[in-house]
C-alpha cells in the first residue's frame, strides 16, 4: 500500500507542478472576473442608452396626438410643423426622434420614424406598442364599446412557475434549472474526457518510455494502474476545488466592486437561489469520481494496448460513444424531459449516468432513484477497473505488437 | 541462491519455456544465453514476479520466491527506460523507495554513485537533457542502488558504447565481488568467457547446456592443438601419433592443426617434430562458449 502512495505522490506532484495546470487554474477565474466586466459594462451602457429621448410628433392624422404617454426613456412633444422643417431641425438636435403620422396611418410603412442617429430597438419598439394601443382603443370605441369597459378587458398576464412541495409552494425557474443541468452535464463530460485522456497518455508516455518494466520489477501492475488514477483524480480535484474557491473569490470582490447588475439576468439570478447548490456540487465530485474511475480504467487498457497515442483511435470509439450519446441526448431531450423512463434508464447505467444524472439532478430526481444511480456507479467503476487491470497487466509489457480486439480478449483471460 | 524448478510458460499459440530447471549459486557470475527469442526475457520476468509461471516453482535463498524478496532483487531490463520530463536524481530516488529505501538513504546512496560515475552534477537535470550514455549510467544506479543480493540484467552492453561499457563491467565485477550474485542474459557469447563463472544455454524454450564455463568447455575438448613452425615443409607419412586436420602456410612459416590419436601426449608429439622443425607456438586447441553455442543449436536445428 505504501508503494501505491508513492505512485500517487509522483503522479499527482509530476502534474500540479507543470505549468499548465497552474495557467488553467487561474484562466477559469479570470474568465469569470472578464464576464462580470462585461455584464458591467453592458449595464453601464444601458444606462446610458435609458437617458431619455425627446421624440417629436407631427400627427396629420391627428389621432394620436396628446394621447401618446411620455416616461422614463420618452418625451412626446407635439410639433406643429411640416415634415420638411422638422427634418431640417435633426441636423441640429441628432439626439431627437421625428415620428410622422400621415392621415392614412393604417397603410403599411406608413407611419415613419426619422433621426440622425438610429434609434435603439426599445425605444421603437415602445412607440410601436402605444401606437397600435392607442389606434385598438379608437377602434374598439368606434364600434361601440365603452372606454371605461375597455380598461376592464385590457389584461396583464405573466406567468410565474412554482413547485407544489411539502413545505408549500416553491418559486421555481425551469431556465435556471435548465442551463445549471446542461452546465454540469458538459462539465462532466469534458473533464471525463480530457483527464481519462491524461491517464491514457501517462501509460503511454511508460510504455514508450520503457520505464514500465523497471517499475513492474518494484510493484504489481495493478497497483501501478491504481497509482496512475488516484493521482489524477487528486490533479481534478485539486483543480475543480481551487476553480470553485476562486470564483467565488472572483464573484464576491466583482459584486462589491462593480454594483450588481440590473439586467435581464436578475431573474435568472433570482431563480438560482432557489438551487441547492451544496448538494449539486456534492452529487457533481461523487459522480465526477466515480464516472472518472470508471472511464480511466478503460482509458489505461487502451494506453496499454497501444504504442503511440495515433494507434488508439480504434479502441477509442467504443469508450466515447456511450458519453457523447448520452451528452447530446441529455442536453436536448433529457433536460426538457428530466423524468421521463429514458432519462431514468441513463442515469442508473454507469456508463451513461453521471451526465444524464446531473442534467436531472436540479429537477429533483426520487431519491430512490439516486442512491440506485450511485450504487450503480460504485459497482460499474469495481468492474470496469477488474477488467481493465486484466489488459494492463499484459498490454504494458507487450512491444510492437499491434492489438486487435481479439487479442484483448486473449489478454484477459491470461493467468497471472 | 536461486533454485529454478522445471518452469513451464505458455502464451496463446507458443510456448515460452518447457520444463526449464537451474541452479544459480550465491557469488556467482551466471550467464543466461540462447538466441533472440529463446525464453530468455520470459524466465527473467518470471524470476522477477513480473510475470507468473503456468508451473514450476522458483525458490530464493531456500524460500519459495514472493513479494518480500523484490526488495533483494534490482533488474535492469532489455528494454529500458527513465521518465524523460523528471530529474534525473529525483526519479532515481523514486525507483529506490519503490524497491524498499528511505528518501534519506536513498539521496546518500545516489551521491555516492554519483560521484563514483563522475556524474554529481546532473541531479536537476531532466532525461530528455541527458545523453543516452548517461542515462544508461543513472539507469545502472538506479538498478543496484538497493543494495540486492541478486541482480538481474537483461542484454546488459547492448546499447552501451564501448567506453561506457568497460565502466559498467568493471562495476559488476566489484559489487560480485562483494557478495552479489549476477544473472545476466545475453545473445553476444563474447562477453561470456571473461565475465561467467556458470552459463545456461536455452533454445527454442529448452534448456540444453549448463553448468560451470571451464567445464563445460573442457567437456567439448577433442585433444585438438595447434602448432606454429618455421623451417621446410613437414613430410607426413601418415604413420604418426596425430591425424592433421588442416595446414596453413603463414607469412612466417607454417601453421597445422592436428587431432592426437588415442592414448598418445602432446610431449610424444613434440618428441617427434622437433628434430624436424622449428617450433614457434603450441596452443591447445579448446572450442569457445560462441562455437560451442553455435554447434549446439545446429545440432538441434
Amino acid at each position: 500500500m505504501n508503494k501505491v502512495l508513492l505512485i500517487i505522490q509522483r503522479e499527482y506532484l509530476s502534474r500540479v507542478r507543470k505549468k499548465a495546470f497552474l495557467v488553467t487554474v487561474f484562466l477559469v477565474p479570470v474568465l469569470l472576473l472578464a464576464m462580470y466586466a462585461v455584464m458591467f459594462l453592458i449595464y453601464k451602457n444601458s444606462d446610458e442608452l435609458n437617458t431619455t429621448r425627446t421624440v417629436k410628433v407631427i400627427d396629420e392624422s391627428g389621432v394620436f396626438a396628446g394621447k401618446l404617454k411620455s416616461d422614463k426613456k420618452i418625451k412626446f412633444q407635439n410639433l406643429n410643423q411640416p415634415l420638411t422643417n422638422a427634418k431640417k431641425d435633426l441636423k441640429k438636435h441628432e439626439e431627437d426622434i421625428v415620428l410622422f403620422i400621415p392621415k392614412a396611418y393604417g397603410s403599411p410603412k406608413a407611419v415613419q420614424v426619422l433621426s440622425e442617429k438610429k434609434p435603439n430597438m426599445s425605444v421603437s419598439n415602445a412607440i410601436e406598442r402605444q401606437l397600435n394601443d392607442i389606434a385598438t382603443n379608437n377602434n374598439m370605441v368606434a364600434q361601440g364599446i365603452d372606454a371605461e369597459k375597455l380598461k376592464n378587458i385590457r389584461s396583464d398576464i405573466s406567468i410565474s412557475a412554482k413547485e407544489v412541495t411539502e413545505s408549500g409552494d416553491k418559486e421555481s425557474n425551469t431556465g435556471a434549472l435548465y442551463i445549471i443541468g446542461v452546465a454540469c452535464a458538459i462539465m462532466i463530460y469534458l473533464s471525463l474526457f480530457i483527464y481519462g485522456a491524461q491517464v491514457m497518455r501517462g501509460v503511454i508516455e511508460e510504455k514508450t518510455n520503457r520505464i514500465i518494466e523497471v517499475i513492474v520489477s518494484s510493484v504489481k501492475p495493478f497497483q501501478l494502474m491504481l497509482g496512475k488514477i488516484i493521482g489524477v483524480a487528486l490533479v481534478s480535484l485539486t483543480q475543480f476545488i481551487l476553480w470553485i474557491l476562486l470564483s467565488l473569490a472572483v464573484s464576491f470582490i466583482a459584486n462589491k466592486y462593480f454594483a450588481a447588475p440590473q439586467s435581464p439576468m436578475l431573474g435568472f439570478l433570482e431563480g438560482l437561489k432557489n438551487v441547492p447548490f451544496g448538494f449539486i456540487i456534492t452529487c457533481f465530485l461523487f459522480y465526477f469520481l466515480t464516472g472518472f474511475l470508471l472511464y480511466s480504467a478503460l482509458f489505461a487498457a487502451v494506453g496499454s494496448a497501444v504504442d503511440s497515442e495515433s494507434e488508439t483511435q480504434q479502441f477509442m470509439f467504443p469508450i466515447t460513444m456511450p458519453l457523447l450519446f448520452t451528452y447530446l441526448i441529455s442536453v436536448t431531450f433529457l433536460a426538457q424531459n428530466p423524468d421521463s423512463s429514458l432519462a431514468f434508464w441513463l442515469s442508473v447505467v454507469p456508463f451513461t449516468a453521471p451526465v444524464a444524472m446531473m442534467v436531472r439532478l436540479p429537477f429533483d430526481p426520487p431519491t430512490w432513484q439516486l442512491i440506485l444511480s450511485m450504487c450503480m456507479m460504485v459497482i460499474g467503476f469495481l468492474f470496469t477497473t477488474w477488467v481493465a487491470s486484466r489488459i494492463y497487466r499484459v498490454g504494458i509489457l507487450m512491444y510492437g505488437k499491434k492489438a486487435s480486439y481479439s487479442e484483448l480478449v486473449k489478454w484477459f483471460f491470461y493467468k497471472e | 541462491m536461486l533454485s529454478i524448478r522445471n518452469i513451464v510458460k505458455q502464451y496463446a499459440g507458443h510456448t515460452a519455456l518447457s520444463d526449464v530447471s537451474l541452479e544459480v549459486s550465491g557469488g556467482q557470475i551466471f550467464g543466461l544465453l540462447g538466441p533472440n527469442g529463446a525464453g530468455k526475457t520470459s524466465l527473467i520476468r518470471i524470476i522477477n514476479q513480473i510475470t507468473a509461471p503456468d508451473s514450476g516453482e522458483i525458490y530464493f535463498d531456500g524460500q519459495k520466491l514472493n513479494q518480500s524478496h523484490i526488495e533483494r532483487i534490482g533488474y535492469m531490463p532489455e528494454e529500458r527506460g527513465l521518465y524523460k520530463k523528471m530529474a534525473i536524481g529525483e526519479q532515481i530516488v523514486y525507483l529506490a523507495r519503490l524497491k524498499g529505501l528511505s528518501h534519506a538513504e536513498a539521496t546518500k546512496r545516489i551521491k555516492y554513485w554519483f560521484e563514483k560515475l563522475q556524474i554529481q552534477d546532473w541531479w536537476d537535470k531532466k532525461v530528455e537533457e541527458l545523453s543516452k550514455g548517461m542515462q544508461q549510467k543513472a539507469q545502472f544506479v538506479a538498478t543496484v542502488l538497493h543494495e540486492p543480493d541478486l541482480i538481474i540484467l537483461d542484454e546488459p552492453f547492448s546499447g552501451f558504447d564501448p567506453v561506457n561499457a568497460e565502466i559498467i563491467k568493471d562495476e559488476i565485477l566489484e559489487l560480485n565481488r562483494k557478495g552479489a550474485t549476477i544473472l545476466f542474459s545475453t545473445h553476444r557469447m563474447e562477453s561470456v568467457e571473461e565475465l561467467c563463472n556458470s552459463i545456461a544455454l536455452i533454445h527454442k524454450s529448452h534448456k540444453i547446456l549448463d553448468g560451470r564455463v571451464k567445464d563445460i568447455r573442457n567437456s567439448y575438448r577433442s585433444n585438438t592443438f595447434l602448432i606454429e613452425y618455421t623451417g621446410s615443409k613437414l613430410q607426413l607419412n601418415g604413420l604418426e601419433a596425430f591425424t592433421l586436420i588442416n595446414e596453413t602456410v603463414t607469412e612466417e612459416g607454417f601453421s597445422i592443426r592436428l587431432q592426437l590419436k588415442e592414448g598418445t601426449t602432446v610431449n610424444e608429439v613434440l618428441q617427434y617434430l622437433l628434430p624436424q622443425v622449428n617450433i614457434t607456438h603450441l596452443q591447445e586447441v579448446i572450442p569457445s562458449v560462441n562455437e560451442i553455442f553455435i554447434q549446439n543449436v545446429n545440432k538441434i536445428g
